[in-house]
């Protein structure tokens, strides 16, 4: 037969194949003398826009790291694994990182939802995890080796609603997409909005992959009263919405967008309709217009002009968490003189006057996060570019 | 050797003897984590096969089985102050009483008409999950309580690799005897030719109802072990993908067979793994090997092999 | 009534690609009995090589075509190099391997391309277009006239041409379609390709509204194949129809019931439909043989 001779010979080439990938994970390289750093990004997959940049941020600090010497006199080893923004993948790579791969520290988890999957494998192994997520119950209650560098959904609500509430406006609007940063943001906006005096009279939600909100914009558009609309989502989604609020026509209601969109790219793809929505977000956007006397905007400028150097995009907020989480690391580190978990852990926690991307990061046993209010800056897209707010306005 | 492929005894005997022997040649727990899954994944999979494999039915949902098994472990100890063993039985239950009531309607279709609605029935339960965030945490999901039995606590690397394995050894000692029951022999002659099996006077709709239930059932404690070995479940458990993932499995490692299971799930766990080298092009690599492994070996992996061995003497 | 207008254009629009992604789920089908789960990417590709061509400088309308041209020969390959070497295999193998070619293709493009979301200008403006009080983006007239077209090209190709004729007979009997010398290899080579075509021209169309990156493709083939099954699978009638009131259903549910459990309303009147028509609305009755 000889169908089956042919056959077999490719079986075997398959075979063949299959076992060269067994011996590929059978032995990993073992590096002399280096610092191992882990790392889990969701760098494919829906949430592709947050492990992308924060992929390529890491592995290009990481390269100018040891290009002047490393730290503590060892070179750094990262090691980044792709979760593709499924938390039991991600889950299972957080035990490799650990049991196998030994990495001293993690700086990663793209989404809430990988963050929460992994928090209890690095909390029983007592390794300190970073991680990029944005929302408040990652640190909240505090967890011993847990931090995180964004800004809280709960504080981008705080951020808007004060705006909102400096412009007299009491009743909004919200349009909220139904992944887990909507979805988190939308009820943590709706916790807070009492504070300000403020009545959401219209809650609409959309997939986050949906193409079309006009159907949850009409309804808002007709309910009478809104003064404002505000927008928890990130992704495309809110550059959809922006879109289709622009073309029913409802621009002379405020909208305001979070900090999920914050990245030149929602302007792009949002095009003329961006104009003048309002969006609380990081210096980072806005480094080149601050004033010289903000101690942010020297190390801004810097990752802005490298990131975009090197990546041939632009920047985004979201690749500077991952600097952020990266050198508050390496930092402790360097005061450690050590990659010991547990002192690196302590050391972390008593980060002071950081200055990142995010804002000025002081921690404590009681605060994983380290940024106030101040950190977020009230920013307004005109002509097709990010401004910060007049102050009062 | 494909004699011994066929023998119920000698395949449980292997399985055994590999789940034992395995744990000697880890060089750390992350292999445990990952043997693990292959358990656990294999255990949801043989499920399946009963369903796709001997009754020749397709689902495209089933991961909502999975889904509502890893939430009743969420949910039971969080929100009813269940234990968590309860709270699995229960949730195989729910996950039996829910297949059985729309087992009926659902599997009067046919081929790819019952393809999509056991996907749309799939992606509803994913939708209620991710909705009702009350009791589900939401999109991003909610901890899940350690399992305890007899007040020993079930939390290592290792107790979980043998529990799963034991679950293991165990769904696959079931479903091969199916094959000796009077449903197995029946749901033998409906694959061969409905028709034909209607003709000699087997209740088709009910047999098909039947495996529907236990492939259901299998899912559902496949997926409150992995809830409660991860102590974190999330609505991906229950989603599209992963039905898409557990149907794969299946038709990868052999339509019918029940070591098929196992080796198919077991390629699909390990292969994203040992697909990390290749960083970037990872998805390529997995698209690829698909699209090959199923080009030449059509009716999948071990029965592709037993073929061969067959032929080779 | 304007709210309804707008409701009802905006479904339409949605409707109108998902019923260019069922029709090429219906060709493929029709020709070969395969259902091909990497309908999507072809979509993908439509907007994606799109994107790209005309951010190097080509003029939009020959960055379409070029778009086109990929994804046929991605269509052509897909079917010689995947879906002609397992002829025989059970339709679920098949099912498997264009899983497969889809994860493959996404693979693909995130290494090709990148991971970030892109957009089209429209074509005629973003200026809205105001219909009794409803306001319609430009582009959703170029999506339900596209549509249309490859709806009627396809009909007279399929009616009145001999090749057309062929696929026809193929469809109806592959045995006998051989036995009066139709090659139906080359035939279901064709199928892919003109499926393929269909699938990245509605990429094309869409991508203005709706945007586009490498992964919308799973989303693109869900929601053709439940708009090709609504309608009833083989009949291209029916994709256009099922997939035209599956973005009805959606919107509509978005806009009168609730946007939360818009997918599920969706869902809930195919299993209804399905229960009560177990061939689709327009599909054929089925009887054994034996």
């Amino acid at each position: 037969m000889p169908d089956l001779n042919q056959f077999n010979r490719r079986a075997a080439r398959c075979l063949l194949g299959f076992s060269i990938l067994g011996l590929a994970i059978c032995g990993p390289a073992y590096a002399a003398e280096t610092i191992k750093i882990g790392s889990v990004l969701s760098v494919t997959g829906p949430a592709s826009f947050l492990g992308d940049p924060e992929e390529k941020t890491l592995k290009l600090y990481v390269d100018k790291i040891n290009a002047v010497g490393g730290v503590a006199g060892k070179k750094i080893e990262l090691v980044v694994y792709d979760d593709g923004g499924d938390a039991n993948k991600a889950r299972t790579f957080a035990t490799r990182l650990v049991e196998d791969d030994k990495v001293s520290a993690m700086v990663g988890g793209s989404t809430t939802g990988t963050t929460m999957a992994m928090i209890p494998v690095f909390e029983e192994a007592k390794v300190p995890f970073i991680s990029l997520a944005g929302a408040i119950e990652v640190v909240d209650p505090v967890r011993q080796y847990v931090f995180k560098t964004p800004h809280t959904d709960k504080m981008a609500c705080e951020k808007i609603f004060e705006n909102l509430k400096l412009r007299t406006f009491t009743k909004i609007a919200m349009i909220s997409g139904t992944d887990g940063f909507g979805t988190s943001m939308r009820a943590q906006c709706l916790k807070v909005a009492g504070n300000y005096g403020i009545q959401v009279v219209a809650d609409e939600t959309y997939g986050p992959r949906d193409t079309d909100m006009t159907a949850q914009l009409t309804k808002i558009k007709n309910t009478a009263g809104i003064q404002a609309v505000v927008n928890p989502g990130f992704g495309q989604g809110p550059a959809i919405v922006t879109r289709n609020y622009a073309q029913l026509g409802m621009s002379a209601t405020p909208l305001y967008e979070s900090h999920g969109v914050a990245s030149k790219s929602f302007i792009e793809l949002a095009g003329s309709a961006a104009d003048g929505v309002r969006l609380p977000a990081a210096a980072l956007l806005v480094g080149d217009k601050l004033p010289d006397t903000d101690p942010q905007k020297k190390i801004v400028v810097d990752y802005k002009q490298t990131y975009e150097a090197s990546a041939k995009q632009p920047v985004s907020t979201f690749g500077g968490h991952a600097y952020d989480g990266l050198f508050i690391l390496v930092d402790a580190m360097k005061r450690a003189n050590s990659a010991d978990s547990g002192k690196v852990r302590d050391e972390i926690e008593k980060t002071k006057g950081f200055v990142g991307t995010g804002g000025i990061v002081t921690m404590s046993p009681t605060d994983h996060l380290g940024l106030d209010l101040s950190a977020f800056r009230m920013l307004e897209i005109k002509g097709g570019d990010w401004t910060l707010i007049q102050p009062g306005s | 050797m494909t004699a011994l492929l066929n023998n119920r005894y000698a395949i449980v005997a292997a399985l055994a003897v590999v789940i034992a022997i395995l744990p000697f040649t880890f060089p750390s727990s992350y292999y445990l984590r990952v043997a693990s899954l292959v358990w656990v994944s294999a255990f949801a999979s043989i499920g399946l096969n009963v369903l796709m494999g001997k009754a020749g039915q397709v689902s495209l949902g089933h991961a909502a089985f999975f889904g509502i098994g890893a939430y009743s472990t969420a949910i039971g100890p969080a929100h009813l102050g269940l234990p968590s063993w309860a709270s699995l039985v229960i949730g195989a239950c729910v996950s039996g009483l829910l297949a059985y009531l729309v087992g009926r309607p659902i599997l009067r279709l046919k081929g790819h008409y019952l393809a999509i609605a056991t996907l749309g029935f799939g992606v509803l339960v994913a939708l209620v999950i991710t909705t009702e965030s009350r009791w589900t945490g939401g999109p991003d999901g909610m901890p899940v309580a350690k399992l305890t039995v007899f007040g020993w606590r079930i939390g290592t690397a290792y107790a979980w690799y043998w529990l799963s394995g034991a679950f293991l050894l165990l769904g696959a000692w079931i479903a091969l005897n199916l094959d000796d029951t009077p449903t197995g022999r029946a749901l033998l002659a409906l694959h061969d030719s409905e028709v034909a099996a209607r003709v000699v006077g087997i209740d088709v709709a009910g047999l098909k109802l039947r495996a529907f239930v236990i492939a259901a059932v299998y899912a559902s404690i496949a997926g409150s072990l992995l809830a409660m070995m991860n102590g974190f479940v999330n609505p991906d458990l229950a989603g599209f993908q992963h039905s898409v993932e557990l149907v794969t499995m299946v038709v990868l490692g052999g339509l019918g067979s029940i070591v098929g299971s196992i080796v198919g799930a077991a390629v699909l766990v390990v292969l994203p793994q040992a697909l990390t080298v290749f960083q970037e092009y990872e998805n390529l690599m997995l698209g690829f090997i698909i699209i090959v492994a199923m080009v030449f070996m059509r009716d999948g992996i071990v029965p592709m092999a037993s073929k061969l061995i067959a032929s080779a003497r | 009534m304007s709210e309804f207008l707008q409701l009802f254009f905006s479904g339409l629009t949605v409707g109108a690609v998902y019923a260019l992604v069922a029709l090429g789920f219906t060709l493929i089908y029709n020709a070969s009995d395969v259902v091909n789960f990497a309908q999507g990417e072809f979509v993908m590709l439509g907007g994606m090589v799109t994107v790209f061509a005309s951010a190097a400088g080509i003029p939009l309308p020959v960055a379409a075509l070029i778009a086109v041209s990929v994804a046929v020969a991605v269509g052509l390959l897909l079917y010689w190099l995947a879906i002609a070497p397992a002829r025989g295999a059970s339709a679920v193998s098949i099912i498997i391997i264009t899983i497969g070619a889809s994860i493959l293709l996404k693979g693909a493009a995130q290494i090709a391309f990148d991971k970030q979301f892109h957009r089209l200008p429209a074509f005629s403006g973003d200026a809205p277009i105001d219909v009794l009080g409803a306001s319609i983006q430009s582009q959703s007239f170029w999506v339900l006239g596209g549509t249309a077209t490859a709806v009627l090209i396809l009909y007279v190709f399929l009616e009145k041409t001999l090749v057309g004729k062929a696929v026809l007979a193929t469809s109806a009997s592959r045995l006998a379609a051989r036995l009066v010398g139709i090659n139906t290899a080359t035939i279901m080579a064709l199928a892919f390709g003109g499926s393929a075509a269909i699938g990245a021209i509605a990429g094309i169309l869409v991508t203005p509204i709706t945007l586009t990156s490498y992964d919308v493709g799973t989303m693109m083939a869900l929601k053709g194949f439940a708009a090709a099954m609504l309608g009833g699978m083989g009949n291209p009638l029916g994709a256009v129809v099922g997939g035209l009131l599956l973005g009805l259903l959606e919107t509509l549910g978005a806009g009168y019931v609730s946007s939360t459990y818009k997918d599920g309303f969706a869902f809930v009147m195919i299993l209804v439909i399905l229960f009560a028509m177990p061939q689709g609305l327009l599909g054929r009755r089925t009887v054994d043989r034996v």
